[in-house]
């Protein structure tokens, strides 16, 4: 391995949220160095699915955070990095008048912030998904609703103008006097920084305790199945309206409604369950079969369809669903990029783009305090 | 499907013997025989091509560990041609 | 109802442990995904089943052919065990048992080489299982290759097909410290000496140090293949290349044991990556054993002498002091036979950047380098960057190749881990979501 050498800005975590905050730091003129101790993508990153969503977001924080990333990702995919970039729209089917009425009136306050949402009747539905299940009542189509291939993507942000060391873990922070954060310890020895990003995705929490601070990041499991490679037959990210309540539902219990989507390899990929289960690694296998019974809910032809693998893997999940991002007054010279759950993949640019701009003194596009670190302060200590 | 060198079979004629359709070409198969091993035996060697490079694929590790023989028989797809028995009147088809 | 034992895998071993453990009177039941019992070793045309004392006796078991079993799992009471039964429209089906004995057996390894992929290249079981289960020989002309003593029964075999076999190439140099091993196993060692006669018989040309470095073709599949010579370490030796002309090559470089099942239940495994068992074939998790090839590769006899072993032991009895004597010679015979043909890492001189590693994502062994370049330093990594080993194989024939790349790219060993793959074998969604709630 080559060897450690100071730079402005050290990232831990070398997924996909690292990655935006290496590539955006770097493209603001800084030195950066990322840290992982596994491969590039090998955490939450190379374990969930590449949505980019707006659909399944309500007006609010997390929204605008989505709707610059959308933005961001567009513009990186029109560059040199190919990370399969689709803007294939999403589109959310009700399968009861009571669903459809919901689906409306969120679609509404959605509209009212700009989002591009089209109420579609049932009998106009073959002609965005000719395979749907007939026994829908309506759909709202979000063109917006884009895809990449996370691992894919990490890389190609780590590609150009960032050192990255893999294998490397991190096992605390040099202080400076004023308990500034100087640098950090790590496996492989020493490494002095201006400023350290903790990227850490869902072990971010015990990053933050190594700096002696807390942050209340959990982790959310879920499971995706994969199924045989086949020609196109699931246009949009297809799924139920259901799936924004499980998404936003703070109930520990499984919680799942499949989203539906092919990849440009031809598998269809069907996600994504939730629960708050630690980091129980087991596959139980009603919550695959479940999954499994969703998808031909939407689309009846999967029932003869192979499905090949299924994957798992740990949201990082703050209690109020927002993020973490920007610098930690607690610990000077400690900023933080995780916890975005679900979104990851959606939010990742917006929020390197955040964390750049901080670094290098500049002010944020729109107000970061409802991503703030100490957000969490009272109900933590 | 593409054609080679017609290999001979290894047992002569037995008592179980019938035709299996592959794309509409009648070729003989033998109670207990795998599609894929009456189709080798008819001299079809491959019978599917890859997704991105069109490559030829038949049969490969021969039990059901590789997946390169996948088959259509009687319209159901993705089956292990070298696993699967063939029965009389079966229709084989191929892409 | 709940059975006493449930075995996976109707194989030498699977079989040999159900039918001991039902002569103890347990209640057994076994389920392979093949339509005949018998495994590998035994695999036979439809009703000339071979005289193999355990067929003989599979009536006093529960024989569930053609169940392709994709998960196990533990419940209260055991193991349930759950499966697709029928190869073609499939039902599922899901059987449970207070204890799990795996025996899932082991297939053959692969080292890509360019034209690996071609039609007429055929690993050497699955040449063999052409012949011993269906009567068809593969082609007319064929050129046996790889290494390890599978070889010689797969040239006789293809020879008495009435197959023209060109040459048995062997890619190691095991001849001097064969006969050490004779004391372990004379029969084994005899049966090794027949096969010897056997191929002078049928002049089939034996030559160690040799390998099939490369396959060509044309649209109909494979014309020839490229052998050469290979130095210490496999590398092929300036000026050795020779074209031979074949239809059909079978290739195999040692086997793979089959682990999904185990590595479900989270089961510890060896550093060289078989199943861990004692000696009474118990793996870590209570109430699961496991025997044959998928806890080491050590051929039918020990496949069979471990399957009885652990059919007494699942039976609450003591096996024979003479049955673990012999389990204990074939142990160690393996070992030795194992030390003898190693595959060394010059088979990566053989291909190139164009040559396939992973079949069904036809993913070419450059791409793979790139990914390593990019900071994938792992095979999963450099799956989620290539798609090598996201296809239907699951990684079967492509994960060790992609580690062996890898540690080459990355200058330092790099182990294949333990496969993954929580739908052991592919499932209709509609036969996964059935019982879902
Ligand atoms: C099933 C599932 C489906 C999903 N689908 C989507 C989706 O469709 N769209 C979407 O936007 N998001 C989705 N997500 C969420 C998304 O995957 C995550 O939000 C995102 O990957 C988090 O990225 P990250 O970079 O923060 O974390 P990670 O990718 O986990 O990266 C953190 C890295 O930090 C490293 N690390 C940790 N501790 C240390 C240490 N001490 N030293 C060095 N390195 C360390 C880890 O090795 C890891 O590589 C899904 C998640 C799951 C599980
Ligand atoms: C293709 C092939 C041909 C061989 N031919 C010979 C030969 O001719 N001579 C020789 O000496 N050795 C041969 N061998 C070596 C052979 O592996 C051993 O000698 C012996 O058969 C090992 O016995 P076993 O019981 O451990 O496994 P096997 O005989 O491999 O039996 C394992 C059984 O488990 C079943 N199985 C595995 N996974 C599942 C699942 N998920 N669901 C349901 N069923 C499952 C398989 O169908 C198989 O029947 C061959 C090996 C292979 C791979
Ligand atoms: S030949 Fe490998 S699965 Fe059929």
């Amino acid at each position: 391995m080559s060897e450690l050498r100071p730079s402005d800005v050290v990232v831990i975590g070398a997924g996909v949220v690292g990655a935006a905050c290496a590539h955006y730091a770097a493209r603001a003129g800084l030195s950066v160095t990322v840290l992982d101790r596994g491969p590039v993508a090998g955490g939450t990153t190379g374990a969930g699915e590449g949505n980019l969503l707006v659909s399944d977001k309500q007006p609010g924080p997390e929204l605008e955070l989505a709707l610059l990333s959308l933005r961001l990702w567009a513009e990186l995919a029109d560059g040199e990095h190919d990370f399969e970039y689709q803007r294939k729209g999403g589109l959310i089917v009700a399968r009861t008048d009571a669903e459809a009425s919901a689906m409306a009136a969120t679609a509404a306050t959605q509209r009212a912030r700009g989002i591009i949402a089209h109420a579609v009747d049932a009998a106009d539905l073959p002609a965005y998904e000719p395979h749907l299940s007939p026994d829908l009542t309506g759909a709202t189509h979000y063109p917006q609703d884009a895809q990449v291939q996370p691992a894919l993507a990490a890389a190609a942000l780590l590609r150009s103008g960032v050192r990255l060391h893999t294998g490397v873990t991190v096992t605390g922070f040099r202080r400076g006097r004023d308990d500034r954060v100087l640098g950090v310890r790590t496996s492989h020895g020493e490494l002095a920084a201006g400023a350290v990003v903790n990227a850490a995705g869902t072990w971010s929490g015990a990053v933050a305790a190594l700096a002696g601070v807390s942050l209340p990041i959990l982790p959310r499991r879920g499971f995706v199945l994969v199924t045989e490679p086949l020609p196109p037959m699931v246009r949009h990210k297809v799924y139920a309206a259901s799936y924004s309540g499980d998404v936003a539902g703070d109930d520990a219990d499984l919680a799942s409604s499949a989203v539906v989507e092919g990849t440009p390899a031809g598998t269809i990929l069907i996600g994504a369950s939730r629960e708050r289960v630690g980091f129980d690694r087991s596959f139980p296998i009603p919550v695959l079969r479940r999954l499994a019974a969703q998808a031909i809910e939407l689309f009846p032809f999967l029932a003869g369809v192979s499905v090949l693998r299924a994957y798992r893997g740990f949201r990082p999940y703050c209690p109020d669903h927002l993020p973490v991002i920007g610098p930690d007054p607690r610990v000077p010279g400690l900023w933080h990029a995780c916890g975005h759950e679900g979104a990851g993949v959606g939010l990742a640019p917006a929020t390197g783009h955040l964390v750049a701009r901080g670094l290098t003194g500049k002010d944020p596009e729109f107000d970061p305090t409802p991503f703030a670190p100490t957000r969490f302060a009272e109900v933590s200590s | 499907m593409t054609g080679a060198p017609e290999p001979t079979p290894v047992h002569p004629p037995g008592t179980d013997h019938f035709r299996i359709g592959v794309d509409g070409r009648h070729i003989p198969a033998e109670a207990g025989q795998t599609v894929g091993a009456a189709m080798l035996a008819a001299g079809i060697r491959s019978w599917r091509t890859t997704r991105f490079a069109a490559k030829p694929r038949g049969l490969f590790c021969g039990i059901g560990v590789c997946f390169d023989c996948l088959v259509t028989v009687n319209g159901t797809p993705s089956l292990r041609a070298c696993l699967v028995d063939a029965r009389p009147d079966d229709e084989v088809s191929t892409t | 109802m709940i059975h006493d034992l449930v075995v996976v895998g109707a194989g030498p071993a699977g079989l040999t442990a159900a039918v001991t453990a039902a002569g103890f009177g347990l209640r057994v039941a076994v389920l392979d995904a093949g339509s005949r019992a018998g495994g590998q070793y035994h695999r036979h045309r439809a009703g000339r089943p071979p005289a193999w004392p355990p067929l003989a006796r599979l009536h006093t078991v529960e024989h569930l052919a053609e169940h392709r079993v994709w998960a196990v799992e533990r419940v209260a009471d055991g193991f349930a065990v759950h499966a697709v039964a029928g190869e073609r429209e499939g039902t599922p089906v899901t059987v449970t048992g207070r204890r799990l004995l795996l025996a899932t057996g082991a297939y053959d390894r692969q080292l890509p080489f360019p034209g690996w992929d071609l039609p007429g290249v055929l690993t050497a079981g699955g040449a063999q299982a052409l012949i011993k289960g269906n009567g068809v020989a593969p082609g007319r002309r064929a050129v046996v290759a790889g290494t390890g003593p599978f070889l010689l029964p797969v040239a006789v075999a293809l020879a008495d097909a009435g197959v023209e076999v060109s040459a048995v190439l062997e890619a190691s140099r095991p001849t001097p410290r064969a006969a050490a091993l004779a004391p372990h196993s004379p029969a084994r060692v005899v049966e090794a000496a027949g096969y010897a006669v056997a191929l002078a018989r049928r002049r089939i040309p034996y030559r160690t140090g040799r390998a099939v470095i490369a396959a060509h073709g044309d649209h109909t599949g494979l014309t020839s293949v490229t052998v050469a010579r290979l130095d210490a370490d496999w590398r092929p030796r300036p000026g050795t290349a020779d074209e031979l002309d074949c239809d059909t090559l079978a290739v195999g470089y040692g086997f793979t044991p089959q682990l999904e099942l185990a590595e479900q239940l989270g089961c510890a495994t060896t550093p060289d990556g078989f199943v861990a068992v004692d000696a009474r074939q118990a793996t870590d998790i209570p109430g699961l054993s496991a025997a044959g090839e998928s806890t080491g590769i050590g051929g039918v006899h020990l496949a069979a002498a471990e399957g009885e072993s652990a059919g007494y032991a699942i039976a609450g009895r003591t096996p024979p002091r003479a049955l673990l004597r012999r389990r204990a010679a074939l142990t160690r015979f393996a070992a030795g036979l194992r030390a003898l043909y190693p595959v060394r890492p010059g088979w990566l001189s053989w291909s190139d950047p164009d040559t396939l590693v992973c079949r069904c994502e036809e993913v070419p062994r450059g791409r793979i380098e790139d990914a390593a370049r990019l900071g994938a330093d792992d095979v999963r990594s450099v799956k989620l960057l290539t798609r090598a080993g996201m296809g239907w194989c699951q990684g079967r024939m492509c994960a060790e190749a992609t580690a062996c790349v890898l540690s080459d790219v990355l200058d330092r060993p790099i182990a294949a881990p333990p496969p993954t793959r929580p739908i052991g074998v592919p499932i209709r969604l509609g036969d996964l979501a059935q019982g879902a709630s």
